[in-house]
């Protein structure tokens, strides 16, 4: 296990520990003041160069990324792929190695393959990879901005702070996983940061749309979706990712929201005080209601606001941060 | 020293501070975390007794404002409370220790993100010497001489003495 990410890489979540994760959600509550100032930007950062490396679409993690290094002070070097050199065919290892050129201290990368962080980081190992997303594999920023998210949200209700709860929140939380689990590389991050932080998680899907390997998973599969937003204190939907092939999965997108849609009538089983979460781009209509999304029991829009003091913070300790101890 | 001779330095400082801005209305009493914290609530309860008027204390954490990030591992980073515009206001910055002075150079550069003081005042419980940066406090609890590699301790109950890397 990996218990700080202080001058490393973050490629995954399966392998860091509680204290690490912890870290992260802390540092990000100072961030959060910050981002609250008139001026809201700190040197901490100042003279790094941070590559933003996105091989697939991206609005909002891209642009949180981005947000973050320059209220962080380094410069951004990003790089739009559709009118690169990678359209006449350059290699992600020669892309790299170009860009690593120029003077990099750390590069975010998204990708459509799975591993493709961990292969940069073989690439560059003087510089610090954060991964953006890498095909059906992680995307560790997301699931530390949904600890977050939930963390601050149910601190408030209980009228304490995030700093002083510490994990204590996520203790026997129950979060149930809901929709297209199989090509989700969010939900193996949440799934990685809820079960480490103590959380009992459950996924609901139609069975097409769960891994083969589910079993391996710590997570429990709800035998009954409709029981399962009833028991839930937190619903996490998903994205049903039709550029993955998920659509040879289900019979037809009426179909699944028919079985595995958010739609008005069942958002009524859910107790008033469950949190709906989407990491968002929304399918709405599909996944879920468009009523659901704008009534007060969602917080997507909080999930993306959160964005950037997460990034914030992994960029600062993986960036500033050094392997040689932790100061207290 | 102990925490009577801490309790009269600091009433001392907080008379000094009155002495020197006449009016404490435009003062504004920031302590640096994480040292700071306690003894700025305290002189600014001292400053409120003196003056009849209520004072309170904002905390300024400079993690991220510090010069040595690359140098040291990162300190761990605690928050800031500054509530309001710092421009025309005079600025008292209060500190448990002053050493090399960097952290009050962070300080000033951080405070600069809060608008423009009209003057910056530094007041430390302790000044240890060994200045590294052109900085000299205003207001002094106690000078003391001491070693580079002794460690001190100055807090609300007294201050100690040690050596560095066992306190």
């Amino acid at each position: 296990m990996i218990d700080t990410i202080r001058g490393d890489n973050l490629l995954s979540l399966d392998e860091l520990s509680r204290a690490a994760i912890l870290e992260v959600l802390d540092t990000a509550e100072t961030f959060v003041e910050v981002n609250r100032r008139s001026i809201k930007k700190v040197p901490a950062l100042k003279g790094r160069v941070i590559a933003s490396l996105f091989f697939e679409e991206s609005t909002r993690t891209r642009l949180s990324f981005e947000t973050a290094a320059k209220r962080l002070s380094a410069d951004v070097l990003s790089l739009a792929v559709a009118s690169s050199s990678v359209k006449k065919g350059e290699s992600l290892r020669d892309t790299i190695a170009t860009i690593d050129a120029l003077g990099i201290d750390a590069v975010v990368l998204r990708h459509r393959s799975s591993g493709a962080a961990l292969q940069v980081s073989r690439y560059v190992p003087h510089v610090r990879v954060i991964n953006g997303g890498d095909g059906l594999h992680q995307h560790p920023t997301q699931a530390l901005l949904d600890a977050f998210t939930i963390r601050q949200v149910l601190a408030e209700r209980s009228g304490t702070s995030g700093l002083e709860s510490g994990t204590s929140l996520f203790a026997g939380l129950r979060i149930l996983i809901v929709g297209d689990v199989r090509h989700s590389r969010v939900a193996r991050s949440d799934i990685a940061a809820y079960a480490t932080l103590g959380a009992d998680v459950r996924v609901a899907a139609p069975g097409t749309l769960l891994p083969d390997d589910i079993d391996t998973w710590p997570v429990s599969v709800a035998a009954d979706f409709d029981e399962a937003l009833a028991w839930a204190d937190v619903v996490a939907l998903l994205r049903l990712q039709s550029e993955r092939g998920s659509g040879t999965f289900v019979p037809s997108l009426a179909e699944f929201t028919f079985t595995h849609g958010l739609t008005e009538e069942r958002s009524r089983k859910l107790r008033p005080e469950t949190l709906i979460m989407h990491p968002g781009p929304l399918n709405r209509g599909v996944e879920i209601d468009s009523r659901v999304v704008d009534s007060a029991a969602c917080v997507v829009e909080r999930q993306v606001s959160n964005g950037v003091p997460i990034r914030m913070a992994v960029l600062y300790l993986t960036v500033a941060g050094t392997h040689e101890g932790i100061a207290t | 020293m102990t925490s009577d001779d801490v309790g009269r330095a600091l009433t001392r400082m907080a008379h000094e501070i009155v002495e020197r801005n006449h009016s404490v209305t435009s003062l504004s009493v920031i302590g640096l975390q994480t040292g700071g914290n306690d003894i700025a609530v305290r002189l600014a309860h001292l400053l409120s007794e003196i003056s009849g008027e209520l004072m309170a204390s904002a905390l300024l954490d400079v993690s991220f404002y510090r010069d040595d990030l690359t140098r040291n591992p990162l300190p761990a980073s605690a928050s800031t409370t500054i509530d309001h515009d710092l421009t025309d206001r005079t600025v008292v910055l209060v500190d448990d220790v002053l050493f090399t002075g960097r952290t009050i150079r962070a300080a000033l550069n951080a405070l600069s993100d809060w608008g423009r003081p009209r003057a910056v005042q530094l007041c430390v419980l302790v000044d240890r010497g060994h200045r590294e940066l052109p900085i000299r406090p205003d207001f002094v609890g106690k000078n003391l001489p001491t070693s580079q590699d002794e460690a001190i301790v100055a807090t609300l109950d007294g201050v100690w003495i040690g050596v560095r890397g066992t306190s």
